[in-house]
């Protein structure tokens, strides 16, 4: 029994490599556990099946023949379903869009096909992005492949528990706050959100456009370096797109953290943390040091700050970027107005849902006339000290260590009935998004109730080799990465 | 603080969202909710501070004024809810 479809995508790359498994054959395992647990999880709302079996056939001859161009080469891959793919449907979960099949593919897509990989499928998320717990999806219920009475955090939610079931040996998810880190820690998958501008948007659907960022999920450390290492690069159709910086991920990944400063602040233990994330974050202290690593207490004043300055700031370039959606060029238009303005009007309101709803109306609240300065223009001077504590922060240590979430999964409906307790559940990884470093979220063990747990390593832009590296070590030493959810079908 | 129905209904408007009696009311609580809770920014004195409006130092990023590669147009249209002479149509906005 070789269990492909639970092995990671290193591993899959050196079976292959050594003649012990074939394209067909990985693509057919990934296309059977989808067969088995798409049921239950709902993670897609496209699935590929069909052609990526083809494709993986065609790589088969070709592999045999040349041997593999590299170690993404012939593994099927999932993409969340707000990136633009040529001719495929690309709904970012809303009625709106449901019917959307881009003219263009997205730059990340043509990069992970010219490294040979096999596109499998499509995943749900929260509708465009906004929300915690794929609950405001329009089109699809995804659980958590932990527990299926449990949410899998969001927005990329359905990227996160696509490769948390095996239904995807890895998959990209976008992260305007926390959407990577935090499904990849109900899920307990490795999520990385890198600096802003190291990967290109092109063919992102637009969220928040100064936060954005498109990133990775795995299930081990190494595998998202591999990643990250394919998707990382200038791109001129982005002029957010940090002109040619090379990072080397892989080198030195396994070098150790002996001598790394690793900061800890007591802000991100509040009354609210659940007790077993925190025996998680003393353990990971413990086998820092142990390995040599200097464990270094930080000061962090502005957390209380960052949620508030965030949801302003985001809802404000949300309202602006969904104002494209009016029935004219593309997506579904309503069926009976009265002129153009009624159309608009009509189209919108039947097909945004309320999450979406509220976000545009806030984000039109705090830009409007007598109230830009006071909230819009507050938000990103607060975004200015978030940015000087960072710098600060970074001065004493190299990354910064804390808890993803401070909870575990919860289940569904329970945090829907008040918008602001959603909003919480990204209390930890928002700072990140409005200084614009990469973070990523590590698995680190089960709580009780069987569901994951996630830490979070951040650094200072560009330091995603630094992050990689002391994420590695720590995965070496607990191997909680080994950790797999449970099967729906036994 | 609490935000009027009426300015709901304002916002709305400019937002070219509709809602009908019960889901202003729905918003005008949940609004009155966020408003309250980013309240705590003022509690930061940002006087002599200057606002990012993006992390990245790049400016006005040119590139050279030469027509490249463009979409097909059938395929751009493919998409829309209603096309006519290689344009999109629209209810009539000039009578």
């Amino acid at each position: 029994m070789k269990d492909l479809a639970n092995k990671t995508v290193t591993e899959l790359h050196a079976l292959m490599a050594a003649g012990d498994t074939t394209p067909s054959e990985i693509t057919k395992a990934v296309a059977v556990r989808i067969a088995e647990e798409e049921p239950v999880v709902e993670a897609y709302v496209t699935t590929l099946v069909d052609q990526a079996e083809e494709e993986a056939s065609a790589c088969d001859a070709r592999v045999k023949e040349h041997g593999l161009a590299g170690t993404l080469d012939a593994i099927p891959y999932a993409l969340k379903d707000n990136m633009c793919t040529d001719g495929i449907l690309t709904t970012c979960s809303s009625k709106i869009l449901s019917n959307f099949k881009p003219p263009y593919n997205c730059t990340v897509y043509n990069r992970l096909e010219d490294k040979g990989g096999i596109l499998i499928g499509k995943t749900n998320m929260d509708e465009f992005a906004m929300g915690s717990s794929c609950e405001t999806s329009a089109l699809r219920r995804t659980t958590n492949p932990w527990n299926p009475e449990y949410v899998p955090g969001g927005s990329s939610g359905g990227s996160a528990a696509a490769v948390a079931s095996g239904m995807a040996p890895y998959a990209l998810g976008s992260d305007t706050g926390g959407s990577i880190r935090q499904p990849a820690a109900l899920c307990g998958v490795v999520g990385m959100k890198p600096t802003y501008g190291l990967v290109s948007r092109y063919g992102l659907v637009a969220f928040a456009s100064s936060l954005d960022q498109i990133g990775t999920f795995t299930k081990d450390v190494e595998d998202c370096a591999v990643v990250m290492d394919a998707i990382v690069g200038h791109d001129a159709k982005d002029s957010t797109s940090v002109p040619e910086q090379h990072i080397d991920m892989l080198t030195g990944l396994k070098s150790g953290v002996k001598g790394m400063k690793i900061g800890i602040s007591q802000a991100f233990m509040g009354e609210g943390l659940q007790d077993e994330i925190r025996k998680s974050l003393d353990e990971a202290i413990r086998v820092y040091t142990e390995l040599g690593a200097e464990i270094v207490d930080v000061d962090f004043t502005m957390l209380d700050y960052a949620l508030p300055a965030y949801y302003l700031i985001a809802s404000a370039e949300a309202s602006s970027n969904l104002a494209r959606y009016d029935g004219v060029r593309y997506g579904v238009r309503a069926e009976d107005y009265d002129g153009l303005v009624d159309m608009y009007v009509k189209s919108r309101s039947e097909g945004f849902g309320d999450e979406v709803k509220r976000r545009i109306m806030l984000g039109t609240y705090a830009l409007s006339a007598g109230y830009y300065d006071a909230y819009y223009k507050k938000a990103m001077k607060v975004r200015t000290l978030i940015i000087q504590e960072y710098k600060k922060v970074y001065q004493s240590c190299d990354l910064l260590l804390t808890p993803t979430t401070a909870t575990t999964s919860f289940k569904f409906g329970e945090r829907t009935a008040n918008p602001l307790e959603m909003y919480l559940s990204d209390l930890y990884t928002v700072p990140v998004n409005i200084a614009g470093i990469p973070a990523v979220s590590i698995p680190a063990g089960l709580d009780a109730k069987g569901l994951p747990i996630g830490l979070q390593l951040a650094g200072p832009a560009f330091s995603e080799d630094t992050i990689l590296k002391a994420a590695w070590a720590y995965e070496d030493q607990t191997r909680y990465t080994d950790l797999r959810a449970p099967l729906q079908k036994k | 603080m609490k935000i009027s129905k009426e300015e709901v209904g304002y916002v709305a408007d400019l937002a070219r969202l509709s809602f009908d009696e019960a889901q202003t009311e729905k918003l005008q609580g949940d609004l009155s909710a966020v408003l309250d809770y980013v309240a705590a920014l003022e509690k930061l004195d940002t006087t002599d501070v200057k606002p990012t409006e993006h992390v990245l130092e790049l400016v006005n990023v040119l590139r050279p004024d030469v027509v490249g590669e463009t979409l097909p147009i059938d395929k751009v249209l493919a998409n829309a809810p209603e096309a006519e002479n290689n344009a999109f149509r629209v209810p009539r906005v000039v009578e």
